[in-house]
């Protein structure tokens, strides 16, 4: 059976935490626990105006790829709600082909 | 107009789904597309955005994602109460929503009687749906009293609005597609080439009517930015230029552009020629603001305000997105006139990708029901003589003179307020220990709000529980290009009211003409129709959202203007660069910059004392202004108030992070946790707003720790000379660490 994931193109996440929150009100899960998780990287300057500035939601052991949600058709929460919609939830071989069109991407498979 | 096929509420497996807009509170303004999931019980379980509204396209914030564990809080206010200790102990007795009523109403009427209707006080926060209800209120009653309570110099978007209106004749949004259902797939739109983020972090703030991310969808699709912004935001660190600006000195930079725009002739000057009046006065004016002397004033280096001059300039189309800042400069007129003047002179007046008019369909910005107080009444409105811009289209009261008012009692006295969706001693008002000493001398006060909050422990007597969004039908037509949506209601939470039933059935009570409705829904259904739009509230809510037709250039084609000739509905009928309107009102009809009361600049020995510049009032992801600390989910997000503060200067200052700091100037200090970042000038600092700790003890002396919490103690009432602006965000501190047993 084919593996299915989520690409994230993170040159345009901002951190909004979105993603964390619809997953947590999807899940019931309470505060301190996630199925996805924000990870910061910077900010910090490279040199210049260049900055290091980057957000990155990484799914954790919880996430269960919004098995319920797909059964209805639906997307998984995380990428219904995403604010800056970089999310995207598909199979890893169509996925991956995606990543070669473009830089700061990134693809996880969570399960 | 847009016509929707899916019905506005359908099933789901066992949950009931209902479509509508959320419009707070808890949540912000701007009323994003939203699908309430409630269970077999009516309870609300979960709240998704709308991947078919074409405003937020199904993205949601986590404020309206978490707004289920707001609704079901278990420290609502759930009916009303009258208070039963003294004010301030907190010690509270349930009542009838009759009483509470009959109350109000004979001691209103008490104060009405000896003192006359001014002396009882409106006031209204900001967010929750409220203009229109809350005017009628106090116009049936008779007061013209109507106030943002506390808010120096009406210091957030009405100065903004008040300021394009009098020199263009409309207020102008930046265009990100939002006027037309089809979005960015509209034929006529054009995507910016370049925009200028001004005085705002959108992503955060989703203020005005404006959705954040719309700037992102604008960067995938090539926009350049321009940020301005005393921070690095996020948005910052993605823009071709991030101009690292002094708070409050913003007018500034926009007269340096000016100067290097015009002086290079970047302008369009067929559209100069053509649509703006008084060019050469502001072509002189500029002169005054060399590049060397405007980067002096502001901290951004010479070529970096060149570098966007001429980006913006080079730029077709190039749009401005501008925020709270502007409003928060003392001279906030002016500095609103010279950015006008930038998108003016290069021709990004209602071009697509430009500066919209923003087309309306049901207009209350100027309250509901003026017709309802006579002109006797209305000249009583406080501030009227001191500040007589007033009187030109704004009826609200003048903040800093209905404090001073408070305090003295001059000319006439106040006994009596309704304070509704307002915790001003948290939130807004500048200098809260005067309005706490202010509200204390009332002989009456009723608060309305969601939660307790320090303002109506410390001062109410009678509270009134109000209701969530999910929990009212409602309409939302809001700030920025209009749209049509209905607010429905899906759940009910102990006795709660909607503020829109609580003044229809107050204001029966006392003005029976004035409510001839027996319902909130009639009532709804009366004010579409009035304004022309024909549709009932339960019509509304199957077909929303609606559009109204959008159509660029209107100056072009008459519809601009009121008597329909072309041109802009200014009595030049053009763009007024030199505003006969302020040089009517004895107001200086040119853009020019002020220094910040307290600066460096202005005050070099203040600033040997308190040696940071301090800026306040960011947002964070999961909090509008003072809500949302009670809702853990968002509360984790960001769990204390913070001090943003550059590495050089913590070390300078002897400061770790995670420490708690005073955070002081010379009329009062509040406590912040050491954040060290390197988004910061180590010149400035910068605080957050509007905290309380509603886990604290409520009672006094504690208020949940609101006079440890309250940064808006260092600001004082300082408007400009109109009585719009403040100084919010340009002041002076000293940062000190808090003792080991005050943490
Ligand atoms: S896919 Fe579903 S379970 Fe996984 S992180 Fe997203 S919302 Fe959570
Ligand atoms: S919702 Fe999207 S933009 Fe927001 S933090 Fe998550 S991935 Fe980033
Ligand atoms: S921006 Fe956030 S709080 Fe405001 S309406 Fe949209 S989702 Fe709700």
């Amino acid at each position: 059976m084919a593996r299915y994931g989520l690409l994230i193109d993170y040159e345009y996440c901002t951190g909004c935490h979105s993603c964390e929150v619809a997953c947590q009100m999807e899940h019931n899960l309470p505060v301190g626990k996630f199925g996805i998780q924000l990870a910061e990287i910077g900010p910090w300057q490279i040199e210049g105006d260049k900055w290091q500035y980057a957000y990155i939601p990484v799914p954790t052991d919880l996430c269960d790829l919004c098995g319920k949600r797909l059964a209805k058709g639906k997307l998984p929460s995380c990428v219904h709600h995403c604010q800056a919609n970089v999310m995207k939830f598909g199979k890893v071989e169509d996925l991956a082909k995606e990543m070669e069109g473009k830089s700061h991407m990134v693809l996880f498979t969570p399960k | 107009m847009g016509e929707k096929t899916k019905p506005w509420r359908w099933q789901e497996d066992d949950l009931t789904v209902t479509r509508g807009s959320a419009w707070s509170g808890p949540g912000c303004h701007i009323g994003c597309g939203v699908l309430l999931f409630t269970d077999k019980d009516g309870k609300l379980v979960k709240v998704e955005g709308d991947p078919d509204n074409p405003f937020n396209q199904g993205r949601l914030c986590v404020r309206c994602l978490a707004v289920p564990n707001a609704t079901n809080h278990p420290d609502r206010l759930k009916y009303p109460m009258k208070r039963v200790g003294a004010r301030g102990e907190n010690k509270w007795e349930r009542i009838t929503w009759d009483e509470a009523y009959d109350t109000i109403v004979k001691e209103f009427t008490k104060v009405k009687e000896q003192y006359g209707a001014e002396s009882v006080i409106f006031c209204q926060g900001t967010g929750r749906d409220i203009a229109p209800y809350i005017s009628r209120l106090a116009w049936s009653f008779g007061s013209p009293n109507w106030v943002p309570l506390g808010l120096t110099g009406n210091a957030c978007y009405l100065p903004r609005v008040a300021g394009c209106i009098a020199t263009t004749g409309s207020f102008w949004v930046a265009d990100c597609s939002q006027a037309s259902p089809l979005r960015y797939d509209n034929p006529d739109y054009k995507v910016p080439e370049c925009m200028a983020v001004w005085g705002n972090n959108t992503v955060v703030s989703n203020a005005d009517g404006f959705y954040g991310h719309w700037v992102v969808d604008l960067m995938k699709r090539g926009t350049k930015l321009i940020v301005i912004d005393p921070r690095l935001t996020w948005l910052a660190s993605k823009a071709e230029l991030w101009l690292q600006i002094r708070p409050g000195t913003d007018a500034a930079l926009a007269l340096g552009m000016l100067n290097v725009i015009i002086n290079e002739e970047l302008y369009d000057k067929d559209f100069v020629d053509k649509w703006c009046y008084g060019f050469d006065q502001l072509k002189e004016r500029v002169q005054q603001y060399p590049v060397s002397e405007v980067s002096r004033i502001t901290w951004i280096p010479e070529e970096k305000i060149i570098a966007a001059a001429r980006l913006f300039a080079n730029s077709k189309p190039a749009t401005v997105q501008w925020g709270l800042a502007l409003d928060m400069t003392q001279e906030t007129l002016p500095a609103s006139h010279a950015i006008t003047a930038l998108w003016s002179i290069t021709g990004n007046i209602d071009v697509p990708g430009g500066m919209l008019p923003p087309p309306t369909l049901l207009f209350y910005g100027g309250g509901w029901g003026d017709e309802l107080i006579s002109d006797e009444q209305k000249a009583k409105r406080i501030g009227l003589s001191k500040y007589p811009l007033y009187q030109y289209g704004f009826v609200v009261a003048q903040p800093d003179e209905v404090a001073n008012q408070l305090e003295t009692g001059e000319p006439y006295p106040i006994k009596a307020a309704w304070i509704q969706t307002n915790n001003s001693l948290a939130c807004m008002s500048a200098d809260p220990k005067k309005t706490y000493a202010g509200l204390r001398k009332l002989d009456f006060v009723v608060g309305v709000d969601l939660f307790l909050t320090p303002t109506i422990v410390a001062c109410a007597d009678i509270v009134l529980p109000a209701a969530t969004y999910p929990e009212r039908d409602g309409l939302r037509f809001g700030d920025g290009p209009q749209r049509g949506e209905a607010i429905n209601k899906v759940t009910q939470i102990g006795e709660c009211k909607s503020d829109m039933q609580i003044n229809l059935e107050l204001g029966k009570r006392w003005n029976p003409e004035a409510y001839p409705w027996d319902n909130v829904q009639d009532m709804f259904t009366h004010m579409l129709k009035s304004k022309g739009v024909d549709y009932s509230f339960q019509e509304l809510r199957e077909v929303a959202p609606i559009y109204p037709p959008q159509e660029y250039k209107r100056h072009e084609k008459g519809t601009m203007r009121f008597d329909g000739e072309v041109g802009f509905n200014t009595p030049t009928r053009r763009i007024e660069l030199f505003s006969t309107f302020y040089e009517q009102a004895g107001l200086d009809p040119l853009p020019y910059y002020k220094e910040p009361t307290e600066s460096p600049l202005s005050t070099p020995d203040l600033y040997a004392e308190y040696p940071l510049v301090l800026t306040t009032g960011a947002k964070h992801w999961g909090m509008f202004h003072s809500e949302h600390r009670q809702i853990p989910h968002l509360r984790a997000i960001h769990p204390d108030p913070t001090l943003q503060i550059h590495p050089e200067a913590a070390a300078k200052f002897g400061v770790k992070a995670g420490d708690w700091v005073w955070v002081e100037n010379s009329m009062g200090r509040a406590k912040r946790k050491v954040e060290i970042t390197p988004i910061m000038d180590p010149r400035v600092v910068n605080a957050d707003h509007a905290w309380w700790f509603p886990e604290a003890e409520a009672a006094e002396p504690t208020l949940f720790n609101l006079w440890d919490l309250a940064i808006n103690q260092l600001v004082p009432f300082q408007p400009g000379k109109s009585g719009f602006g403040g100084n919010y965000k340009s002041l002076l501190c000293k940062i000190y660490k808090v003792a080991e047993e005050e943490v």
